[in-house]
């Protein structure tokens, strides 16, 4: 699903976030990113989601080399990966609803079908209640969900999560988590940069080390750590899991 | 639509709507934007009144002297079909060459309609009466005056061209001094108001430069000032078409709203002028009203002012928005 092949990354500035980085999430995985402050996860997830371009190698999703990727079809791009951030970035002048609704609105939906999937998608997070309240009103961890609703609502294939427990507390952070491998049960290849070591400790899934810019461990030949191996349930052999939550499927 | 996942639309064809049916949401969204955008714009209404104040101002300036120019013109074709040629013949010319060369002339049927001779006697009593000079003229020896041939030309020989050919025809006849066009200072006329449709014309571009730079600079910190909410979108997938629409719409309102105020402050400017006018014809035993502003004036008003806001907003919106990404 994510290839990055020997990719390095240069900002203007001469910082150098990444050197040769190399490693290959398959389709329907669920695999988690950590590495110190500063070692170049968000730069990693920004070259996913082409909000930054590397200086060198290729970034490939789903065999479609990003280098090949105009200008005018990044918008195209986004739509297909559902993205969370650690500073929510969602309009503070609009309801829940028009934010959630954002992404169906850019892509054309109906009316109809936008008020059905912004419920179905703000009830899994369960904020349905707030639907008309502004994010202002909202505590940080609503927030947050608020924004993986939005990340979520139209049905990528793929979703790149950074920091998405930052500022939650350990029981709410459990539950996006949670949310996550509910996602990932329903087929989505889920990808989230981390340093709550704790949590990923408690989730047992394929974890990827990176340090001041370069890969020490993608988290498949690391015997070592067990807590780190991936679940055969993620076999990248295995046919795609069909099995959905309830709350995804309408 | 995927770039990335082949069968990503396909398998859920269900959600897709139809393409008559996208076409149709397509103009229903583009009206709510529309209107959104004129929401916007009443959510800060000072600023709002403020700039479209700027805008009715710079408007209604070109407008008025351009329909004050268009009113002269009106006046004017009025007064060139009075058109006459006066001819003058040579002092010393007896009674007879004056009456051979008023039959010469009434025969040129083709191009003249009637010719009056005016013998010098005649011509004194009228200019005595008409002068007032009256006694004093008694103290002349000898009457100044020549003989006078007043012609009115046919209707084809009135514009200001065939009738100076006319004249030049007229002059070769024998006896004739000169000849005198009573147009010629209707053409003086001509000259003062093309230079004022000149005038008019650079102060109408220049005002339509400063609307265009108005309203492509208001829309620029329109768009600045909501930076972040551009750089969400685009995270979320939105084109740089979609972002732009709304500032279009804007843009639009603008110029919408400053080319109605333009209008009515113009109308009102009319209305102040035209009692003026009216005095001033009424010297003239003359009626006159200012016409030109109806809604034909008020159609193409409105149109070059929302052509000018969306010319403005397109250049701020082709600049801007491109800059804006999200980090
Ligand atoms: N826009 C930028 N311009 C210049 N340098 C940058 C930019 N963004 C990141 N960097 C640098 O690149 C390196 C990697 O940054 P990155 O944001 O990827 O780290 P991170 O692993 O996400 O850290 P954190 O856990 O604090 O979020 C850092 O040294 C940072 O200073
Ligand atoms: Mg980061």
């Amino acid at each position: 699903m994510i290839k990055f092949d020997r990719v390095s990354k240069t900002y203007p500035g001469g910082q150098q976030a990444l050197q040769q980085v190399d490693f290959h999430i398959e389709p329907g995985e669920m695999a988690f990113l950590t590495g110190h402050s500063g070692a170049g996860k968000s730069t990693i997830l920004k070259l996913i989601s082409l909000m930054a371009r590397p200086s060198v190698g290729n970034v490939l999703i789903n065999g479609h080399n990003l280098n090949d990727i105009k200008l005018s079809q990044v918008p195209y791009i986004r739509r297909d990966i559902g993205m969370i951030f650690q500073s929510h970035q969602l309009l503070m002048d609009k309801t829940v609803f028009d934010n959630v609704a954002l992404p169906l609105v850019i892509e054309g939906y109906s009316r109809k079908q936008i008020q059905k999937r912004v419920s179905a998608a703000l009830d899994m997070v369960g904020l349905l209640h707030k639907i008309q309240q502004l994010p202002l009103a909202l505590s940080g961890g609503e927030q947050q969900r608020v924004g993986i609703a939005r990340a979520v609502v139209n049905r990528p294939p793929l979703l790149l999560a950074d920091e998405p427990t930052g500022n939650l507390d350990p029981k709410l952070s459990m539950e996006i988590m949670q949310l996550f491998e509910d996602f990932n049960q329903a087929g989505v290849s889920v990808f989230v940069a981390t340093h709550d070591l704790g949590l990923i400790a408690r989730m047992k899934y394929r974890t990827l080390t990176i340090k001041q810019g370069r890969m020490i461990d993608d988290g498949l030949n690391d015997q070592q750590d067990p807590l780190a191996e991936a679940p055969d349930l993620h076999d990248p052999n295995m046919p795609p899991v069909t099995k959905l939550p309830p709350k995804y499927t309408s | 639509m995927s770039l990335l996942f082949n069968g990503r639309t396909g398998d859920k064809t269900t959600r897709r709507v139809g393409f008559f049916q996208r076409v149709v949401m397509g103009g229903i969204n583009h009206l709510r934007q529309a209107l959104a955008s004129l929401g916007e714009l009443w959510r800060s209404p000072l600023a709002t009144f403020m700039t479209i104040g700027v805008l009715g101002l710079s408007i209604t300036l070109p407008s008025t002297l351009y329909l004050m120019v268009k009113n002269t013109e009106k006046v004017t074709a009025g007064w060139e079909e009075a058109g006459e040629i006066s001819l003058y013949l040579q002092s010393g010319t007896t009674e007879q060459q004056a009456k051979q060369l008023l039959v010469a002339v009434s025969l040129m049927t083709s191009k003249i309609d009637d010719a009056r001779l005016i013998p010098p006697d005649i011509a004194l009593e009228e200019f005595e009466t008409l002068s007032g000079l009256g006694d004093s003229l008694a103290y002349l020896d000898k009457n100044p005056l020549p003989y006078v041939l007043l012609i009115t030309p046919k209707a084809e020989y009135l514009q200001p061209e065939p009738a100076r050919r006319l004249l030049k025809e007229l002059e070769q006849q024998s006896v004739v001094d000169f000849g005198k066009l009573d147009i010629e200072w209707l053409e003086k006329l001509y000259a003062i108001v093309s230079i004022a449709k000149d005038i008019v014309w650079i102060v109408a571009i220049l005002l339509c430069v400063s609307v265009v730079l108005i309203i492509g600079n208001t829309i620029r910190l329109n768009i600045l000032s909501q930076r972040e909410e551009i750089a969400v979108m685009k995270l979320v997938g939105a084109t740089d078409n979609f972002i732009r629409f709304p500032f279009l719409y804007t843009g639009f309102w603008y110029g919408f709203l400053g080319g109605l105020l333009a209008w009515m402050l113009v109308a009102f400017l009319l209305w102040w002028i035209q009692s003026g006018v009216e005095n001033l014809a009424g010297l003239y035993q003359a009626e006159f009203t200012i016409s030109g502003l109806d809604m034909q004036a008020l159609g193409v008003i409105l149109l070059i002012s929302i052509s000018l806001g969306l010319i403005g907003s397109l250049i701020s919106v082709q600049k801007h928005i491109k800059e804006i990404e999200p980090s």
